[in-house]
């Protein structure tokens, strides 16, 4: 049976010089197939917003009801979740929802690189989410950005320990944000390839004869086990995009009001 | 035993995590169908909470799912 992490190998397509960062080290550069899996997506979204705003009326098209759907969607999110300001907000959580969907939903097609199943861009995306909280929150409240570690209507005695758990917890949001995404694309693929190898492998059998003919309804079953597992794929693409985006809205209304609704 | 053998024990115990997400998505389902059933125009609304609270949760069983694969492959 073939190997269902080869599917995740990083293979460099143009191999550009190496940078060295002072500090950092020799950073090895080059255009792979996840960068290019990447560039798609992005290709993608501009395409399909590009052609949604070209010719807009007023009575909308069937393509211009698509984007604006898209669009209201994260907007109701971000003004129900952020409040009066989440159209602030709302560029930066709708190019986070609609990149981490295409690339996605790209993935699901054959022979496709799933950018989202390495832990690389995920943690990007995630570290970048984190750092936008933590500079919108020590810009708008200074050191009393850390009053969201300290829920209201505590007794004092609780403070010190609840203090920790909830700093811990909140430094831990990154991690657990680019894990979530990345083992539900990583397990997705993999779970997949397993059950296609088996339509190969069970098939197989069947060259034997006898018993082996055991293998061609089995093969059958295989292949319902993989058509069922793509359509959950789908499911889990969308579901797991759409729950990147409410988390960073979650976070940045953290970092907006800092432990009391302003 | 020599190291594969304990990685295939590794990997095959490190996804007994999943039985904490299981349970913990069938009790978020569960207490979610049951207050439908009691209010179900209010139902609706909930939606949005229901998949956010069911994601939480699974993150963590994929998060066993994975840790099993790097034992194996890693």
């Amino acid at each position: 049976m073939a190997d269902p992490m080869h599917q995740f190998q990083i293979q460099k397509v143009v191999d550009l010089p190496d940078v060295t960062i002072p500090g950092v080290g020799v950073i090895d550069m080059a255009i792979t197939n996840s960068t290019i899996a990447m560039f798609i997506a992005a290709g993608v979204v501009i395409l399909f917003f590009g052609l949604v705003t070209m010719n807009p009326k007023v009575v909308p098209g069937r393509l211009q009801v698509a984007g604006e759907g898209i669009f209201s969607f994260i907007d109701d999110l971000a003004t129900s979740v952020i409040g009066h300001e989440g159209r602030k907000f709302f560029p930066f959580i709708f190019t986070v929802f609609t990149f981490v969907l295409a690339m996605n939903l790209l993935g699901l097609l054959p022979a496709q690189f799933t950018a989202t199943s390495q832990l690389a861009v995920t943690l990007t995306l995630a570290v970048m989410v984190f750092s936008l909280v933590l500079i919108v929150g020590f810009w708008r409240h200074g050191l009393g950005f850390f009053k969201l570690f300290v829920p209201s209507g505590l007794p004092i005695a609780m403070v010190p320990i609840l203090f920790v758990i909830e700093l811990f917890s909140f430094l831990l949001r990154p991690v657990t944000l680019s894990l979530r995404l990345f083992g539900n694309m990583l397990g997705g693929h993999v779970a997949l390839k397993v059950f296609a190898g088996f339509i190969i492998s069970l098939g197989a059998l069947a060259a034997g004869g006898g018993f082996g003919l055991l293998g061609i309804p089995a093969a059958a079953l295989s292949f319902g086990g993989v058509l069922a597992l793509t359509a959950l794929e789908l499911l889990v693409a969308c579901l797991q995009a759409f729950v990147f985006a409410i988390l960073t809205t979650i976070y940045i209304n953290d970092a907006v009001t800092a432990g009391h609704g302003h | 035993m020599d190291a594969e053998a304990a990685k295939l024990i590794g990997a095959g115990l490190a996804t007994m995590g999943m039985i904490g997400a299981g349970i913990g998505v069938g009790t978020i389902f569960g207490n979610f169908l049951s207050g439908a059933l009691r209010n179900p125009s209010a139902a609706g609304g909930q939606f949005t909470n229901l998949m956010l609270g069911t994601a939480l949760v699974e993150a963590l069983g994929i998060l066993a799912f994975v840790l099993s694969l790097v034992i194996l492959f890693g």
